[in-house]
Formats: C-alpha cells, sequence, structure tokens
C-alpha cells in the first residue's frame, strides 16, 4: 500500500493503483471531475496509465455551487 | 458607442444578444449559482431568470453529494461557466482554471483572484498575471475585476475576453457605488462589459444596462433573496428594461424644465 494524500486527507493506496481506479473509488461517475497530482492536472485520457506513488499529493475536483 | 439595432418588429423585441469570444448567449443576465438554499431553489431561480450561462466553482469531490451540478445545467441548456472563486494567487487561479477545463470540456472561465477574504475585492497585481498566461494558454478570460477603469483596459489588453467590474463587494448587496467609473469602463472597452458583484435588487441590474453594460451578473441578490424565483425573474424583467432604456436613448438631464406641451396656441382667457 501507498500512503497518498486525496483531498486533504491520508489515504492508503494499493501498489499499482492508477487515477483512474482512485477516480473510481471517490466519485459514482467520472463526469465533471478533473485530477490534479502534486500540482499539475492530469488529462483524463492519462488516467489508466498514471500511477500513483507514495507521497502523492491528489485533488480530484468537480462543480459545487458558487460564483 | 454605436448603439446596437433592435431585431425584429413587435413592440418589446428583444435586442440583440451578448456576444463573447464569437459566442452569442440568449439572455444578457448570467447568473452565479453560490449561496442557494437547495438544488430545487437553484433550479427555479435558473429558470425564472432565463439565463444561458452560470457560474460554478471548482472544489474537492464530496462522496456523500448525490446532486451534479454539472447534470442540472445539462438539464437545462444552460451553459457551465467555471470560476476560480476562492483563489488568492495566480498560480492558484492559473491551476484551477486548468482543471475547470478538463472537468468540464470549456476554454472560458470567470477569474477570480481576491485579495483578502473580508473584502474579496479583487487583486489586480495577481489577477492582471494570471489573465496574461490564460489568454496565452487558449482560455477564454471573464475576469471579476475593480472598478477602476486602468485595470479594466490592463484586462482588455491582456487577452481577456471582456472584462467584469464590480459594482461593490461581493454578496454586499450595495449596488453600484460608482457608476462614473462604470460609465468610463464602458466607454473605453472594446470588449463587452459585465456588471460583476453587489447587485442587491432589480433596480441595481437595471442602472448597470442603462449605464451602458452589455450584461449583468448576479448571485446572492438571487440566491439569498427570502423568494429567489421571484428575484430571478424581476432581474431578468430589469436586464431588459435597462438595456431597451439605453438603445431608446434616454432625454439628457437638466436643471430647468423643459415643458412638453407646446405654449403655442393657447388660450387668451
Amino acid at each position: 500500500m501507498s500512503a497518498i494524500v486525496v483531498n486533504g486527507s491520508p489515504w492508503d493506496s494499493p501498489d499499482q493503483a492508477t487515477i483512474a481506479d482512485l477516480v473510481d473509488q471517490w466519485c459514482p461517475s467520472p463526469r465533471g471531475i478533473a485530477v490534479a497530482r502534486n500540482g499539475d492536472v492530469v488529462p483524463k485520457s492519462t488516467w489508466a496509465q498514471t500511477r500513483v506513488g507514495p507521497g502523492d499529493r491528489i485533488e480530484i475536483v468537480t462543480a459545487a455551487a458558487g460564483g | 458607442m454605436e448603439p446596437s439595432e433592435t431585431t425584429g418588429s413587435a413592440p418589446g423585441a428583444a435586442t440583440t444578444g451578448l456576444t463573447v469570444a464569437g459566442t452569442t448567449l440568449g439572455s444578457r443576465l448570467i447568473m452565479g449559482t453560490g449561496g442557494m438554499a437547495s438544488t430545487d431553489s437553484l433550479r427555479q431561480a435558473l429558470i425564472e431568470s432565463g439565463t444561458a450561462m452560470a457560474t460554478v466553482a471548482v472544489r474537492r469531490v464530496d462522496p456523500s453529494t448525490r446532486h451534479s451540478l454539472v447534470d442540472l445545467m445539462e438539464e437545462l441548456g444552460i451553459r457551465v461557466l467555471p470560476n476560480t472563486a476562492g483563489c488568492f494567487t495566480a498560480s492558484d487561479a492559473i491551476l484551477t482554471a486548468k482543471l475547470a477545463r478538463e472537468a468540464f470540456g470549456t476554454d472560458w472561465i470567470k477569474l477570480e483572484v481576491i485579495g483578502d477574504d473580508r473584502t474579496l475585492l479583487p487583486d489586480t497585481v495577481e489577477l492582471v498575471a494570471a489573465a496574461e498566461e490564460l489568454a496565452d494558454d487558449g482560455f477564454v478570460v471573464l475576469p471579476y475585476c475593480s472598478d477602476d477603469p486602468i485595470a479594466a483596459r490592463r484586462l482588455e489588453q491582456a487577452g481577456c475576453a471582456a472584462v467584469m467590474p464590480l459594482g461593490s463587494p461581493i454578496g454586499s448587496g450595495m449596488g453600484i457605488r460608482n457608476p462614473y467609473n462604470i460609465a468610463l469602463i464602458v466607454e473605453q472597452a472594446g470588449v463587452p462589459v459585465v456588471l460583476d458583484a453587489g447587485i442587491g435588487t432589480a433596480s441595481d441590474a437595471c442602472l448597470a444596462m442603462e449605464l451602458g453594460c452589455d450584461a449583468v451578473l448576479v448571485a446572492s441578490a438571487v440566491t439569498r433573496a427570502r423568494r429567489p424565483d421571484l428575484m430571478a425573474r424581476a432581474m431578468r424583467e430589469a436586464v431588459s428594461a435597462g438595456r431597451a432604456a439605453r438603445e431608446a436613448g434616454r432625454i439628457t438631464r437638466r436643471s430647468h424644465a423643459e415643458a412638453s406641451s407646446s405654449f403655442d396656441g393657447m388660450i387668451d382667457p
């Protein structure tokens, strides 16, 4: 397991887990979702190929009422 | 400024649409979604407003949330305008804008970079820096900015697709504190001017349009009204009335009277 941070909270991620796996666990649907890894946007087209590593800071965002 | 042509021959016919970055929107009232009590209230208010575009904030997913704002917008046929609300630095705003582009598939971004969390006033230095970088990266940037005509000019020069000066601080409901500055911005702007922030009631929105703004953005005045759906309808009508009054060409103000009835043909008792 890798210790990572997702949306500000500690999270244990299985080894070799991808961004796509993470989004699956956190979101009912990947529509309207974006991901940043260590401050950089991870394009949706690369989610399935991008593996999370120990110490990664992940932000998973969507639309919220505001503005 | 050239008055735009009215379309249609029926009385009260709609004036020409608002065009931003080559896209024509069907309404000059842009809605903000922040502060609404419930998804149902938001739906009703959005419908009553007749808006064609509404802002959304970019926030961490909440696994317990079942409603999707994006789905609601799509259902109502309303364009999503993501914003960088809550950002204090250009770099935060730039990352947020890129996340929004990825999440919602749009290049449009309402750019908000604030200087402090009590007044929520824009930090012009950070705002211009972010605007330049985002415009260069192909974003359609709509910046929330101060009512300083020089700041507005800088943002237009940076490549913004519109300028969105505040009437007064976000959520303050104080209306348009400096109508003369707004008029100056309107006079010099080569891009659409959207009065954004501080609108409190319908007359504020009407005044913004009478001053020559191309559109208004309203959030708190509707979402926090006692009856958001009713206020949304009021805003819709106010924006329409103000635009028509502007295009009609008002009489000048004068300190003395100008009789509306001719003195010719008066009887001599």
